[in-house]
Protein backbone atom coordinates (compact mmCIF):
# COMPACT_ATOMS: atom_id res chain seq x y z
CA UNK A 1 0.00 0.00 0.00
CA UNK A 2 1.16 3.48 -0.79
CA UNK A 3 1.29 6.24 1.77
CA UNK A 4 -1.80 7.95 0.35
CA UNK A 5 -3.75 4.71 0.61
CA UNK A 6 -2.72 4.20 4.21
CA UNK A 7 -3.66 7.78 5.05
CA UNK A 8 -7.03 7.49 3.30
CA UNK A 9 -7.84 4.21 5.02
CA UNK A 10 -6.80 5.64 8.36
CA UNK A 11 -8.99 8.71 7.85
CA UNK A 12 -11.96 6.54 6.83
CA UNK A 13 -11.67 4.40 9.97
CA UNK A 14 -11.26 7.42 12.23
CA UNK A 15 -14.29 9.18 10.75
CA UNK A 16 -16.28 5.94 10.94
CA UNK A 17 -15.44 5.55 14.59
CA UNK A 18 -16.16 9.22 15.35
CA UNK A 19 -19.55 8.96 13.64
CA UNK A 20 -20.42 5.95 15.81
CA UNK A 21 -19.58 7.88 18.98
CA UNK A 22 -21.50 10.90 17.71
CA UNK A 23 -24.56 8.77 16.93
CA UNK A 24 -24.56 7.00 20.28
CA UNK A 25 -23.87 10.12 22.36
CA UNK A 26 -27.50 11.30 22.75
CA UNK A 27 -28.55 7.82 23.83
CA UNK A 28 -25.90 7.60 26.53
CA UNK A 29 -26.69 11.11 27.72
CA UNK A 30 -30.39 10.29 28.02
CA UNK A 31 -29.77 7.16 30.05
CA UNK A 32 -27.23 8.91 32.30
CA UNK A 33 -29.59 11.81 33.02
CA UNK A 34 -32.49 9.48 33.78
CA UNK A 35 -30.54 7.94 36.69
CA UNK A 36 -29.49 11.30 38.09
CA UNK A 37 -30.53 12.36 41.57
CA UNK A 38 -30.68 16.02 40.64
CA UNK A 39 -33.51 17.64 38.70
CA UNK A 40 -31.18 19.82 36.63
CA UNK A 41 -29.45 18.08 33.78
CA UNK A 42 -25.91 18.03 35.12
CA UNK A 43 -23.49 15.50 33.74
CA UNK A 44 -22.02 13.48 35.22
CA UNK A 45 -24.84 13.43 37.77
CA UNK A 46 -23.90 14.34 41.37
CA UNK A 47 -25.45 11.09 42.62
CA UNK A 48 -27.52 8.29 41.18
CA UNK A 49 -31.14 7.41 41.85
CA UNK A 50 -34.17 5.78 40.29
CA UNK A 51 -36.62 8.42 41.51
CA UNK A 52 -37.52 9.57 37.96
CA UNK A 53 -38.53 6.04 37.09
CA UNK A 54 -40.72 5.91 40.16
CA UNK A 55 -42.26 9.21 39.08
CA UNK A 56 -43.25 7.69 35.72
CA UNK A 57 -46.28 5.91 37.12
CA UNK A 58 -47.83 9.15 38.35
CA UNK A 59 -46.90 11.34 35.37
CA UNK A 60 -50.15 12.71 34.02
CA UNK A 61 -51.12 11.69 30.51
CA UNK A 62 -48.09 9.50 29.94
CA UNK A 63 -49.66 6.05 29.98
CA UNK A 64 -52.68 6.98 27.82
CA UNK A 65 -50.30 8.58 25.29
CA UNK A 66 -48.10 5.49 25.21
CA UNK A 67 -51.15 3.25 24.82
CA UNK A 68 -52.55 5.33 21.99
CA UNK A 69 -49.20 5.45 20.19
CA UNK A 70 -48.71 1.69 20.37
CA UNK A 71 -52.26 1.05 19.18
CA UNK A 72 -52.02 3.44 16.24
CA UNK A 73 -48.57 2.12 15.32
CA UNK A 74 -49.68 -1.53 15.37
CA UNK A 75 -52.89 -0.88 13.46
CA UNK A 76 -51.33 1.37 10.82
CA UNK A 77 -48.43 -1.05 10.30
CA UNK A 78 -50.83 -3.96 9.85
CA UNK A 79 -52.96 -2.03 7.36
CA UNK A 80 -49.87 -0.89 5.47
CA UNK A 81 -48.49 -4.42 5.26
CA UNK A 82 -51.66 -5.56 3.53
CA UNK A 83 -52.13 -2.56 1.23
CA UNK A 84 -48.40 -2.28 0.51
CA UNK A 85 -47.95 -5.94 -0.40
CA UNK A 86 -50.89 -5.87 -2.80
CA UNK A 87 -49.59 -2.70 -4.47
CA UNK A 88 -46.06 -4.12 -4.64
CA UNK A 89 -47.30 -7.31 -6.33
CA UNK A 90 -49.23 -5.20 -8.84
CA UNK A 91 -46.15 -3.11 -9.66
CA UNK A 92 -43.76 -6.08 -9.91
CA UNK A 93 -46.09 -8.48 -11.72
CA UNK A 94 -48.32 -6.13 -13.67
CA UNK A 95 -47.68 -5.17 -17.27
CA UNK A 96 -49.70 -1.96 -17.23
CA UNK A 97 -48.21 1.45 -18.09
CA UNK A 98 -47.17 3.89 -15.37
CA UNK A 99 -45.92 1.29 -12.89
CA UNK A 100 -42.82 3.32 -12.02
CA UNK A 101 -44.91 6.43 -11.46
CA UNK A 102 -47.28 4.43 -9.28
CA UNK A 103 -44.48 3.12 -7.11
CA UNK A 104 -42.95 6.60 -6.81
CA UNK A 105 -46.35 7.92 -5.75
CA UNK A 106 -46.78 5.34 -2.99
CA UNK A 107 -43.24 5.95 -1.67
CA UNK A 108 -43.45 9.74 -2.00
CA UNK A 109 -44.92 10.53 1.47
CA UNK A 110 -41.51 9.48 2.84
CA UNK A 111 -39.96 12.59 1.35
CA UNK A 112 -42.88 14.98 1.72
CA UNK A 113 -42.90 17.53 4.52
CA UNK A 114 -44.93 15.91 7.29
CA UNK A 115 -46.47 19.17 8.48
CA UNK A 116 -47.84 19.85 5.00
CA UNK A 117 -49.34 16.38 4.70
CA UNK A 118 -50.81 16.79 8.18
CA UNK A 119 -52.44 20.14 7.44
CA UNK A 120 -53.80 18.97 4.12
CA UNK A 121 -55.33 15.93 5.80
CA UNK A 122 -56.73 18.03 8.66
CA UNK A 123 -58.44 20.48 6.31
CA UNK A 124 -59.75 17.62 4.20
CA UNK A 125 -61.18 15.68 7.15
CA UNK A 126 -62.77 18.80 8.58
CA UNK A 127 -64.27 19.54 5.19
CA UNK A 128 -65.72 16.03 5.15
CA UNK A 129 -67.19 16.66 8.60
CA UNK A 130 -65.08 13.99 10.28
CA UNK A 131 -63.95 15.02 13.73
CA UNK A 132 -62.89 11.72 15.25
CA UNK A 133 -59.22 12.19 16.21
CA UNK A 134 -58.52 8.46 16.44
CA UNK A 135 -59.59 7.73 12.86
CA UNK A 136 -57.77 10.80 11.62
CA UNK A 137 -54.56 9.71 13.33
CA UNK A 138 -54.91 6.22 11.92
CA UNK A 139 -55.36 7.54 8.37
CA UNK A 140 -52.37 9.87 8.77
CA UNK A 141 -50.18 7.09 10.10
CA UNK A 142 -51.07 4.69 7.29
CA UNK A 143 -49.85 7.39 4.87
CA UNK A 144 -46.57 7.50 6.83
CA UNK A 145 -46.06 3.75 7.13
CA UNK A 146 -47.13 2.62 3.65
CA UNK A 147 -43.93 3.83 1.88
CA UNK A 148 -41.71 1.65 4.10
CA UNK A 149 -43.67 -1.47 3.20
CA UNK A 150 -43.92 -0.59 -0.48
CA UNK A 151 -40.17 0.05 -0.87
CA UNK A 152 -38.92 -3.05 0.90
CA UNK A 153 -41.53 -5.54 -0.28
CA UNK A 154 -41.25 -4.31 -3.88
CA UNK A 155 -37.45 -4.72 -3.79
CA UNK A 156 -37.81 -8.20 -2.32
CA UNK A 157 -40.54 -9.26 -4.77
CA UNK A 158 -38.57 -8.11 -7.80
CA UNK A 159 -35.95 -10.72 -6.83
CA UNK A 160 -38.57 -13.44 -6.29
CA UNK A 161 -38.80 -16.14 -8.93
CA UNK A 162 -42.51 -16.42 -9.66
CA UNK A 163 -42.07 -19.68 -11.59
CA UNK A 164 -41.64 -21.28 -8.16
CA UNK A 165 -45.35 -20.69 -7.64
CA UNK A 166 -46.15 -22.52 -10.87
CA UNK A 167 -43.87 -25.34 -9.73
CA UNK A 168 -45.72 -25.56 -6.41
CA UNK A 169 -49.05 -25.65 -8.20
CA UNK A 170 -47.82 -28.35 -10.59
CA UNK A 171 -46.93 -30.35 -7.49
CA UNK A 172 -50.53 -30.12 -6.39
CA UNK A 173 -50.88 -27.10 -4.12
CA UNK A 174 -53.81 -24.74 -4.54
CA UNK A 175 -52.91 -21.17 -5.46
CA UNK A 176 -53.49 -19.68 -1.96
CA UNK A 177 -51.50 -22.53 -0.37
CA UNK A 178 -48.71 -22.07 -2.90
CA UNK A 179 -48.55 -18.39 -1.95
CA UNK A 180 -48.47 -19.28 1.72
CA UNK A 181 -45.87 -22.05 1.42
CA UNK A 182 -43.56 -20.51 -1.17
CA UNK A 183 -43.89 -16.75 -1.38
CA UNK A 184 -44.55 -15.84 2.26
CA UNK A 185 -41.32 -17.46 3.60
CA UNK A 186 -39.26 -15.67 0.93
CA UNK A 187 -40.94 -12.37 1.75
CA UNK A 188 -40.79 -12.67 5.53
CA UNK A 189 -37.46 -10.79 5.98
CA UNK A 190 -38.93 -7.94 3.95
CA UNK A 191 -42.02 -8.00 6.16
CA UNK A 192 -39.98 -7.91 9.35
CA UNK A 193 -37.73 -5.09 8.13
CA UNK A 194 -40.50 -2.94 6.73
CA UNK A 195 -42.87 -3.74 9.59
CA UNK A 196 -40.22 -2.71 12.10
CA UNK A 197 -39.42 0.57 10.40
CA UNK A 198 -43.08 1.33 9.75
CA UNK A 199 -43.89 0.71 13.40
CA UNK A 200 -41.01 2.90 14.59
CA UNK A 201 -41.87 5.67 12.12
CA UNK A 202 -45.44 5.69 13.40
CA UNK A 203 -44.37 5.69 17.06
CA UNK A 204 -42.05 8.60 16.34
CA UNK A 205 -44.29 10.67 14.10
CA UNK A 206 -44.77 14.22 15.27
CA UNK A 207 -45.42 16.48 12.25
CA UNK A 208 -48.58 14.76 10.98
CA UNK A 209 -49.96 13.83 14.39
CA UNK A 210 -49.74 17.36 15.79
CA UNK A 211 -52.62 18.48 13.56
CA UNK A 212 -54.76 15.41 14.11
CA UNK A 213 -54.67 15.03 17.89
CA UNK A 214 -57.16 16.49 20.32
CA UNK A 215 -57.08 16.93 24.10
CA UNK A 216 -58.04 13.32 24.76
CA UNK A 217 -56.06 11.66 21.96
CA UNK A 218 -52.40 12.61 22.26
CA UNK A 219 -49.68 10.39 20.90
CA UNK A 220 -46.46 9.89 22.83
CA UNK A 221 -44.18 12.27 20.85
CA UNK A 222 -46.78 15.04 21.16
CA UNK A 223 -47.15 14.47 24.88
CA UNK A 224 -43.38 14.36 25.37
CA UNK A 225 -42.72 17.58 23.46
CA UNK A 226 -45.46 19.18 25.54
CA UNK A 227 -43.70 18.11 28.77
CA UNK A 228 -40.45 19.52 27.40
CA UNK A 229 -42.01 22.84 26.52
CA UNK A 230 -43.84 23.22 29.81
CA UNK A 231 -41.49 21.88 32.47
CA UNK A 232 -38.62 19.66 31.45
CA UNK A 233 -37.42 17.29 34.16
CA UNK A 234 -35.53 13.97 34.04
CA UNK A 235 -38.82 12.04 33.88
CA UNK A 236 -38.61 12.66 30.14
CA UNK A 237 -35.17 11.06 30.19
CA UNK A 238 -36.64 8.10 32.06
CA UNK A 239 -39.40 7.71 29.45
CA UNK A 240 -36.80 8.01 26.72
CA UNK A 241 -34.57 5.40 28.36
CA UNK A 242 -37.47 2.99 28.53
CA UNK A 243 -38.12 3.58 24.82
CA UNK A 244 -34.43 2.99 24.08
CA UNK A 245 -34.54 -0.26 26.05
CA UNK A 246 -37.68 -1.30 24.16
CA UNK A 247 -35.95 -0.54 20.85
CA UNK A 248 -32.90 -2.60 21.87
CA UNK A 249 -35.16 -5.55 22.69
CA UNK A 250 -36.98 -5.25 19.36
CA UNK A 251 -33.65 -5.05 17.48
CA UNK A 252 -32.27 -8.06 19.36
CA UNK A 253 -35.37 -9.99 18.43
CA UNK A 254 -34.96 -8.90 14.78
CA UNK A 255 -31.29 -9.89 14.87
CA UNK A 256 -32.30 -13.38 15.98
CA UNK A 257 -34.94 -13.60 13.25
CA UNK A 258 -33.24 -12.17 10.17
CA UNK A 259 -29.91 -10.61 11.16
CA UNK A 260 -29.12 -6.92 11.51
CA UNK A 261 -27.52 -6.64 8.06
CA UNK A 262 -30.89 -6.99 6.40
CA UNK A 263 -32.09 -3.90 8.23
CA UNK A 264 -29.69 -1.76 6.22
CA UNK A 265 -32.08 -2.09 3.26
CA UNK A 266 -34.66 -0.19 5.24
CA UNK B 1 -53.12 -17.20 -24.75
CA UNK B 2 -55.99 -14.74 -24.65
CA UNK B 3 -57.10 -16.10 -21.31
CA UNK B 4 -53.61 -15.71 -19.92
CA UNK B 5 -53.42 -12.14 -21.10
CA UNK B 6 -56.61 -11.14 -19.38
CA UNK B 7 -55.49 -12.66 -16.07
CA UNK B 8 -52.19 -10.81 -16.40
CA UNK B 9 -53.89 -7.54 -17.18
CA UNK B 10 -55.91 -7.73 -14.02
CA UNK B 11 -52.92 -7.54 -11.68
CA UNK B 12 -53.32 -3.77 -11.53
CA UNK B 13 -56.46 -4.34 -9.48
CA UNK B 14 -54.22 -5.34 -6.56
CA UNK B 15 -52.84 -1.82 -6.41
CA UNK B 16 -56.30 -0.27 -6.18
CA UNK B 17 -56.85 -0.40 -2.38
CA UNK B 18 -53.47 1.11 -1.47
CA UNK B 19 -53.25 3.62 -4.29
CA UNK B 20 -56.93 4.51 -3.92
CA UNK B 21 -56.42 5.15 -0.23
CA UNK B 22 -53.37 7.34 -0.86
CA UNK B 23 -55.18 9.17 -3.62
CA UNK B 24 -58.12 9.99 -1.37
CA UNK B 25 -56.25 10.69 1.87
CA UNK B 26 -53.06 12.24 0.50
CA UNK B 27 -53.19 13.41 -3.12
CA UNK B 28 -56.66 14.99 -2.99
CA UNK B 29 -56.02 16.81 0.33
CA UNK B 30 -52.74 18.19 -1.02
CA UNK B 31 -54.50 19.40 -4.16
CA UNK B 32 -57.20 21.02 -2.01
CA UNK B 33 -54.50 22.70 0.08
CA UNK B 34 -53.11 24.16 -3.12
CA UNK B 35 -56.56 25.47 -4.02
CA UNK B 36 -57.03 27.03 -0.58
CA UNK B 37 -53.77 28.92 -1.03
CA UNK B 38 -55.27 30.42 -4.21
CA UNK B 39 -58.27 31.48 -2.11
CA UNK B 40 -60.43 29.08 -4.10
CA UNK B 41 -63.47 28.70 -4.33
CA UNK B 42 -64.28 32.38 -3.59
CA UNK B 43 -61.81 33.59 -6.18
CA UNK B 44 -58.71 32.34 -7.90
CA UNK B 45 -55.83 34.65 -7.17
CA UNK B 46 -52.12 34.68 -6.51
CA UNK B 47 -52.53 37.49 -4.00
CA UNK B 48 -51.56 35.32 -1.02
CA UNK B 49 -48.25 34.57 -2.72
CA UNK B 50 -47.68 38.18 -3.77
CA UNK B 51 -48.30 39.15 -0.19
CA UNK B 52 -46.00 36.39 1.06
CA UNK B 53 -43.09 37.12 -1.27
CA UNK B 54 -43.38 40.89 -0.83
CA UNK B 55 -42.46 40.53 2.83
CA UNK B 56 -38.70 40.46 3.27
CA UNK B 57 -39.12 38.57 6.55
CA UNK B 58 -40.48 35.60 4.60
CA UNK B 59 -37.42 35.62 2.33
CA UNK B 60 -35.39 35.50 5.48
CA UNK B 61 -37.38 32.46 6.64
CA UNK B 62 -36.90 30.72 3.28
CA UNK B 63 -33.18 31.45 3.39
CA UNK B 64 -32.93 30.05 6.94
CA UNK B 65 -34.71 26.88 5.87
CA UNK B 66 -32.59 26.29 2.77
CA UNK B 67 -29.39 27.23 4.56
CA UNK B 68 -30.00 24.84 7.46
CA UNK B 69 -30.89 22.06 5.00
CA UNK B 70 -27.78 22.71 2.88
CA UNK B 71 -25.48 22.76 5.90
CA UNK B 72 -27.06 19.61 7.33
CA UNK B 73 -26.83 17.77 4.01
CA UNK B 74 -23.25 18.95 3.46
CA UNK B 75 -22.02 17.72 6.83
CA UNK B 76 -23.97 14.48 6.52
CA UNK B 77 -22.23 13.81 3.19
CA UNK B 78 -18.82 14.84 4.48
CA UNK B 79 -19.03 12.48 7.46
CA UNK B 80 -21.39 9.89 6.02
CA UNK B 81 -19.45 9.09 2.85
CA UNK B 82 -16.30 7.86 4.64
CA UNK B 83 -18.42 6.26 7.37
CA UNK B 84 -20.25 4.19 4.73
CA UNK B 85 -16.87 2.88 3.49
CA UNK B 86 -15.78 2.04 7.03
CA UNK B 87 -19.04 0.13 7.49
CA UNK B 88 -18.55 -1.74 4.20
CA UNK B 89 -14.90 -2.58 4.94
CA UNK B 90 -15.50 -3.80 8.49
CA UNK B 91 -16.10 -7.47 9.15
CA UNK B 92 -17.61 -9.70 11.83
CA UNK B 93 -18.13 -8.27 15.30
CA UNK B 94 -16.86 -4.81 14.33
CA UNK B 95 -19.45 -4.58 11.60
CA UNK B 96 -22.22 -5.72 13.92
CA UNK B 97 -21.16 -3.04 16.40
CA UNK B 98 -21.12 -0.50 13.61
CA UNK B 99 -24.61 -1.52 12.52
CA UNK B 100 -25.89 -1.22 16.07
CA UNK B 101 -24.45 2.31 16.32
CA UNK B 102 -26.30 3.12 13.12
CA UNK B 103 -29.63 1.36 13.51
CA UNK B 104 -30.24 1.88 17.22
CA UNK B 105 -30.15 5.71 17.04
CA UNK B 106 -32.21 5.51 13.83
CA UNK B 107 -34.86 3.59 15.75
CA UNK B 108 -34.94 5.97 18.70
CA UNK B 109 -37.42 8.81 18.35
CA UNK B 110 -36.51 12.30 17.19
CA UNK B 111 -38.01 13.91 20.30
CA UNK B 112 -35.76 11.74 22.48
CA UNK B 113 -32.64 12.62 20.49
CA UNK B 114 -33.40 16.32 20.21
CA UNK B 115 -34.01 16.41 23.97
CA UNK B 116 -30.64 14.73 24.57
CA UNK B 117 -28.95 17.34 22.38
CA UNK B 118 -30.44 20.14 24.45
CA UNK B 119 -28.54 18.61 27.40
CA UNK B 120 -25.32 18.02 25.46
CA UNK B 121 -25.25 21.51 23.98
CA UNK B 122 -25.94 23.48 27.17
CA UNK B 123 -23.29 26.01 28.07
CA UNK B 124 -22.43 23.85 31.09
CA UNK B 125 -23.16 20.70 29.05
CA UNK B 126 -21.06 17.70 28.12
CA UNK B 127 -19.74 19.09 24.83
CA UNK B 128 -18.54 22.36 26.31
CA UNK B 129 -16.93 20.55 29.25
CA UNK B 130 -15.12 18.25 26.83
CA UNK B 131 -13.99 21.05 24.51
CA UNK B 132 -12.71 23.15 27.42
CA UNK B 133 -11.15 20.09 29.07
CA UNK B 134 -9.28 19.24 25.87
CA UNK B 135 -8.06 22.82 25.62
CA UNK B 136 -9.84 23.39 22.29
CA UNK B 137 -11.92 26.18 23.81
CA UNK B 138 -10.71 28.70 26.36
CA UNK B 139 -14.14 29.07 27.89
CA UNK B 140 -17.56 27.48 27.35
CA UNK B 141 -19.27 28.58 24.15
CA UNK B 142 -22.93 29.21 23.64
CA UNK B 143 -24.20 26.33 21.47
CA UNK B 144 -27.85 25.79 22.23
CA UNK B 145 -30.21 28.27 20.53
CA UNK B 146 -27.56 28.85 17.84
CA UNK B 147 -27.35 27.69 14.24
CA UNK B 148 -24.28 25.58 15.10
CA UNK B 149 -26.31 23.75 17.72
CA UNK B 150 -29.13 23.17 15.25
CA UNK B 151 -26.75 21.67 12.69
CA UNK B 152 -25.10 19.50 15.37
CA UNK B 153 -28.46 18.00 16.24
CA UNK B 154 -29.85 17.79 12.70
CA UNK B 155 -26.77 16.00 11.30
CA UNK B 156 -27.00 13.56 14.18
CA UNK B 157 -30.63 12.78 13.43
CA UNK B 158 -30.34 12.52 9.64
CA UNK B 159 -26.87 11.05 9.00
CA UNK B 160 -28.07 7.40 8.99
CA UNK B 161 -30.18 8.28 5.93
CA UNK B 162 -26.97 9.33 4.17
CA UNK B 163 -24.83 6.39 5.30
CA UNK B 164 -27.27 3.57 4.49
CA UNK B 165 -27.88 4.33 0.77
CA UNK B 166 -24.15 4.92 0.18
CA UNK B 167 -23.30 1.75 2.11
CA UNK B 168 -25.69 -0.25 -0.08
CA UNK B 169 -23.77 0.73 -3.25
CA UNK B 170 -20.27 0.51 -1.69
CA UNK B 171 -21.10 -3.03 -0.58
CA UNK B 172 -21.78 -4.03 -4.20
CA UNK B 173 -18.72 -2.22 -5.60
CA UNK B 174 -16.19 -4.50 -7.27
CA UNK B 175 -12.90 -3.68 -5.54
CA UNK B 176 -10.98 -5.19 -8.47
CA UNK B 177 -11.95 -2.13 -10.52
CA UNK B 178 -9.96 0.06 -8.13
CA UNK B 179 -7.02 -2.34 -8.27
CA UNK B 180 -7.18 -2.44 -12.06
CA UNK B 181 -7.07 1.35 -12.26
CA UNK B 182 -4.12 1.41 -9.87
CA UNK B 183 -2.26 -1.23 -11.88
CA UNK B 184 -2.71 0.94 -14.93
CA UNK B 185 -0.92 3.72 -13.07
CA UNK B 186 -3.84 5.94 -12.04
CA UNK B 187 -3.17 8.34 -9.19
CA UNK B 188 -5.36 7.95 -6.08
CA UNK B 189 -7.23 11.14 -6.91
CA UNK B 190 -7.86 9.93 -10.45
CA UNK B 191 -9.10 6.56 -9.15
CA UNK B 192 -11.48 8.33 -6.82
CA UNK B 193 -12.76 10.73 -9.45
CA UNK B 194 -13.12 8.26 -12.32
CA UNK B 195 -13.85 4.94 -10.60
CA UNK B 196 -15.04 5.19 -7.00
CA UNK B 197 -17.16 8.33 -7.25
CA UNK B 198 -19.12 7.32 -10.39
CA UNK B 199 -19.79 3.88 -8.91
CA UNK B 200 -21.08 5.29 -5.62
CA UNK B 201 -22.98 8.19 -7.19
CA UNK B 202 -26.44 6.53 -7.10
CA UNK B 203 -26.10 6.04 -3.35
CA UNK B 204 -24.87 9.59 -2.89
CA UNK B 205 -27.80 11.00 -4.86
CA UNK B 206 -30.29 8.92 -2.89
CA UNK B 207 -28.68 9.99 0.40
CA UNK B 208 -28.63 13.67 -0.52
CA UNK B 209 -32.26 13.53 -1.65
CA UNK B 210 -33.33 11.90 1.63
CA UNK B 211 -31.38 14.15 3.94
CA UNK B 212 -32.10 17.35 2.05
CA UNK B 213 -35.85 16.79 1.85
CA UNK B 214 -36.03 15.74 5.50
CA UNK B 215 -33.95 18.64 6.77
CA UNK B 216 -35.94 21.14 4.68
CA UNK B 217 -39.05 19.97 6.48
CA UNK B 218 -37.62 19.30 9.95
CA UNK B 219 -39.71 20.64 12.79
CA UNK B 220 -38.93 18.97 16.12
CA UNK B 221 -35.16 19.56 15.96
CA UNK B 222 -35.30 23.33 15.37
CA UNK B 223 -38.16 23.68 17.86
CA UNK B 224 -36.09 22.22 20.67
CA UNK B 225 -32.60 23.37 19.64
CA UNK B 226 -33.10 26.87 18.27
CA UNK B 227 -36.56 28.06 19.20
CA UNK B 228 -37.97 31.38 18.15
CA UNK B 229 -34.64 32.84 17.05
CA UNK B 230 -34.41 30.81 13.89
CA UNK B 231 -37.65 30.76 11.96
CA UNK B 232 -38.00 28.08 9.29
CA UNK B 233 -40.85 27.31 6.88
CA UNK B 234 -41.95 24.34 8.99
CA UNK B 235 -42.05 26.38 12.16
CA UNK B 236 -43.86 29.13 10.31
CA UNK B 237 -46.52 26.64 9.17
CA UNK B 238 -47.03 25.27 12.67
CA UNK B 239 -47.13 28.76 14.12
CA UNK B 240 -49.75 30.02 11.66
CA UNK B 241 -52.01 27.05 12.31
CA UNK B 242 -51.53 26.32 15.98
CA UNK B 243 -50.96 29.80 17.43
CA UNK B 244 -51.98 32.50 14.96
CA UNK B 245 -54.96 30.50 13.61
CA UNK B 246 -54.22 32.06 10.22
CA UNK B 247 -55.02 29.22 7.83
CA UNK B 248 -54.55 31.35 4.74
CA UNK B 249 -50.94 32.14 5.67
CA UNK B 250 -50.40 28.55 6.82
CA UNK B 251 -51.56 27.01 3.57
CA UNK B 252 -49.49 29.47 1.54
CA UNK B 253 -46.31 28.64 3.46
CA UNK B 254 -47.18 24.94 3.26
CA UNK B 255 -47.42 25.13 -0.54
CA UNK B 256 -44.06 26.95 -0.70
CA UNK B 257 -42.44 24.16 1.34
CA UNK B 258 -44.25 21.55 -0.74
CA UNK B 259 -42.83 23.03 -3.95
CA UNK B 260 -39.30 22.85 -2.51
CA UNK B 261 -39.76 19.19 -1.54
CA UNK B 262 -41.28 18.26 -4.89
CA UNK B 263 -38.35 19.94 -6.65
CA UNK B 264 -35.94 17.81 -4.60
CA UNK B 265 -37.84 14.59 -5.35
CA UNK B 266 -38.19 15.29 -9.08
CA UNK B 267 -34.57 16.37 -9.56
CA UNK B 268 -33.22 13.40 -7.60
CA UNK B 269 -35.34 11.02 -9.69
CA UNK B 270 -34.05 12.70 -12.83
CA UNK B 271 -30.44 12.51 -11.65
CA UNK B 272 -30.86 8.89 -10.61
CA UNK B 273 -32.21 8.08 -14.06
CA UNK B 274 -29.27 9.84 -15.69
CA UNK B 275 -26.63 8.02 -13.65
CA UNK B 276 -28.31 4.71 -14.41
CA UNK B 277 -28.36 5.52 -18.12
CA UNK B 278 -24.71 6.63 -18.25
CA UNK B 279 -22.23 4.12 -19.68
Amino acid sequence: MTRTQILTRGAVWIIGFAVCVYLMLPLFVTVAVSFSESSVFNLPPPSWSTRWYEALATKRGLLPALGLSVQIALLSTAISLVLGTLAAIAVVRGRFPGRDALSTFVVSPLMMPGLVVGIALLQFLRGMGMRDAYTGLLIGHVIVTLPFVMRTVQASLSLFDFTLLDAARTLGLTYPRALLKVMVPVLSPAYITSGLFAFLASMDNYPISIFLTDARNKTLPIQMLEYLEVRPDPTIAAVSSCLILLTILVLLFTERLIGLRRLTDF
Amino acid sequence: MTAQRTTRDRTWLLAVPGVGFLFAAYAVPLALLLLVSFKFPETFTLSAYQHFFADSYNWHVIWNTVRAALLTTGFCLLLGYPAAFALAWSRGAVQILFLICLILPLSVGIVVKAFAWTIVLRTDGVLNQALVGLGILGQPMRLIFTEAGLIFGAVNVFIPFMILPIYSVVRLMDSRLVEAAQTMGATPLYVFRRVVLPLTLPGVIAGIAFVFSMSLAMYVVPTLLVGERYMTLSRQIARSYLYLRDEQLGSTVAVVLLVFSLAVIVSSQWLAGRTRGAP
